[in-house]
């Protein structure tokens, strides 16, 4: 198989496409913007369709249609643009339609900034939109992962029948890296509850979240929800380094564990028992498997690029039995392996 | 005994939950005809909005989809895009289309998108109680207008057919009435053309529907019916408003 050196954002849209994405529906921001402009040169070419919308809120609604009508489909943005699209992503997950949604993170809130941050993880985890509903959320750490997970996210979503996102950052998104694309036969499940014509052979089907009958309305919820807790059975993903002797785990996704993890290699080499755990996904958060590598832990530190998102599920899945640290940078501002170390260094005097 | 009138089967056998006096009946009634007419009804996915006519889907007997409120003609685009060959209509009212749907409604006309758009506009949010619409005419007491809607305040109508008149990808842009038989045969021939113009790849067609609400309006039906020619009409004229071929026919020859 062929090394080729490509970009994040560029290799998440070929890789799109080669995981059979037919539709892509997005509006500009930076800094995902490679990968609009990636398929809008290549998508028509291979038979789909690249289609710039009005706006972020226009673009997800024709994400909901093409995914309504039986296709792989797929947008991108970064922050402020997905709070736009939180309407949508809500009815797409309230429908039961499945597709893709890319964040490539800047900072906020408001307009922020456009340098890479982590800061839309409480937006991506818990609340992309009104009403009960969960997001899978796949938070690649290199550019080939940001391939696998894209290959990945079409096959949960549709398997699933539910919308599922990319949390990368400008970070990943801007960076080059070697890469190589799996030669998978990409299988597309049939979906006979698509609004595609019924030919006059099936009664019409109807794509549709409203339930003016509370009962209704509360059973495609506890339906929802039994999906729920299947994807948190077989989904959760998380990498672990040095956890085994592990005194200090440091826990960090995406850009911000390749930081930690050059300061885990660092602080191995004086002699701290440190192991750094990397969640895949953030929801379902991979809690079997934090317990499992914090398993001789005296202490947890956090390290993200915003003000402490991950915090609260590090507690939540560790049942607040061990004290959990924070360190992080944010506004576009990226920890130096310098400052994470310090902070290893630290925590390893005090727990002596 | 021969049948001379029967239900369209374009729409479902269920009884229908609009008011008495209230034309949606109507206007659902010309379009399962015209889905009928053209034997499209295997192949044609309908778009809901958000407003009286919400549960359309439980009435037309295509592929339904419901959109979130004003973005029916963004989920149409999405669809049309991924199944070209799928006849795709939108049905919205008022408020949906003509306020918070605006940015949708227009960006789907502009790019000539080739879908068919059924406007009902009866001048008041019906749904949610009656409230004032981008097309509450000045004057008109609503919920949220109680003292009349005043221009200085509140702001003039917006003239849907006209506006969109003027954008390059509007093959079809036609104001229509159903408040007599007249009329409604009009309205079902601006219809069938809409359909006709989707089917041929023209381009992106809406017929507006002046319809009436006598609930939230505080009329009979009759009286309701009086409205639509006494003060609806005047202000909104009926007529062609637009009428040209955006793409090459790519079905002929």
């Amino acid at each position: 198989m062929e090394k080729v050196l490509m970009k994040g954002n560029e290799a998440l849209a070929e890789a799109a496409m080669r995981a059979g994405c037919k539709c892509f529906f997005g509006y500009p921001i930076t800094p995902q913007t490679e990968i609009s402009a990636y398929l809008a040169k290549n998508m028509a070419k291979r038979g789909g369709v690249f289609l710039q919308a009005e706006s972020e809120i226009a673009a997800i609604n024709m994400v909901l249609g093409a995914a309504a009508s039986g296709v792989r489909a797929m947008t991108s943005s970064s922050g402020p643009g997905i709070s736009l699209k939180s309407e949508g992503v809500s009815y797409i997950a309230g429908s039961d339609l499945p597709c893709v949604i890319v964040n490539v993170q800047r900072g906020g809130p408001g307009l922020g900034g456009i340098q890479p941050s982590q800061s839309d993880y409480w937006q991506a985890t818990r609340a992309l939109g009104h009403g009960d509903f969960q997001m899978v959320v796949y938070a690649p750490a290199s550019v080939q992962e940001t391939i696998d997970m894209t290959y990945l996210a079409f096959d949960t979503a549709d398997r699933f029948r539910m919308p599922v996102m990319i949390l990368s950052d400008g970070l990943l998104g801007q960076m080059m890296e070697p890469v190589v694309f799996p030669q998978i036969e990409v299988k597309i499940p049939e979906k006979p509850w698509a609004c595609c014509g019924h030919k006059n052979k099936r009664p019409h089907n109807i794509i549709n979240s409203l339930y003016l009958q509370p009962d209704e309305l509360e059973n495609s919820v506890n339906e929802r929800f039994k999906r729920y807790e299947i994807v948190k059975r077989e989904c959760p993903a998380a990498e672990s380094s040095f956890c085994e002797d592990a005194e200090i785990v440091v826990c960090a996704f995406g850009a911000a564990a390749r930081i930690a993890k050059s300061a885990v290699n660092t602080a191995r080499e004086k002699g701290i028992k440190v192991g750094l755990f990397r969640p895949q996904t953030l929801y379902p958060f991979p809690v079997e498997l934090i317990e499992k590598a914090c398993r001789k832990a005296k202490i947890v530190l956090s390290v993200e690029m915003n003000k402490g998102q991950m915090v609260d599920d590090i507690r939540l899945a560790l049942n607040c039995r061990l004290p959990v640290e924070f360190f992080g940078r944010h506004g576009g501002n990226i920890p130096t392996v310098k400052e994470v170390s310090a902070q290893i260094e630290s925590i390893s005097e005090r727990i002596k | 005994m021969s049948v001379v009138f029967e239900k369209p089967n374009a729409l479902c056998d269920v009884s229908m939950h609009y008011c008495p006096g209230c034309t949606h009946g109507i206007i659902h009634r010309m379009v399962a005809e015209v889905i009928d007419e053209t034997g499209i009804c295997g192949n044609t996915v309908g778009i809901c909005p958000v407003g009286c006519s919400v549960m359309a889907y439980d009435y037309f007997n295509c592929d339904m989809i419901e959109a979130p409120h004003g973005r029916a003609p963004a989920v149409a685009t999405g669809v049309k895009r991924a199944n070209p060959d799928t006849v795709v209509f939108t049905y919205q009212g008022d408020g949906d289309l003509a306020a918070i749907g605006t940015c949708e409604i227009v960006h789907a006309a502009a790019r000539g998108e080739n879908i068919t758009v059924i406007f009902v506009n009866n001048t008041i949010y019906g749904m949610t109680g009656g409230q004032m619409a981008p097309t509450t005419i000045p004057g008109q007491i609503t919920q949220t207008t109680p003292y009349g809607r005043d221009p200085k305040v509140q702001g003039f109508p917006l003239k849907v057919c006209e506006m969109l008149s003027e954008v390059d990808g509007v093959a079809l842009a036609q104001r229509v009435a159903v408040d007599s038989v007249a009329h409604i045969k009009e309205a079902k021939k601006a219809i069938r053309k809409a359909f006709d113009n989707q089917i041929c790849r023209r381009g992106f067609s809406i017929v507006e529907v002046l319809s009436t609400c006598p609930t939230n309006w505080g009329m009979t039906p009759s009286e309701a019916m009086e409205r639509v020619r006494t003060e609806m009409i005047p202000y909104f004229p009926l007529g062609v408003y637009k009428d040209a071929v955006v793409w090459e026919d790519k079905t002929k020859g």
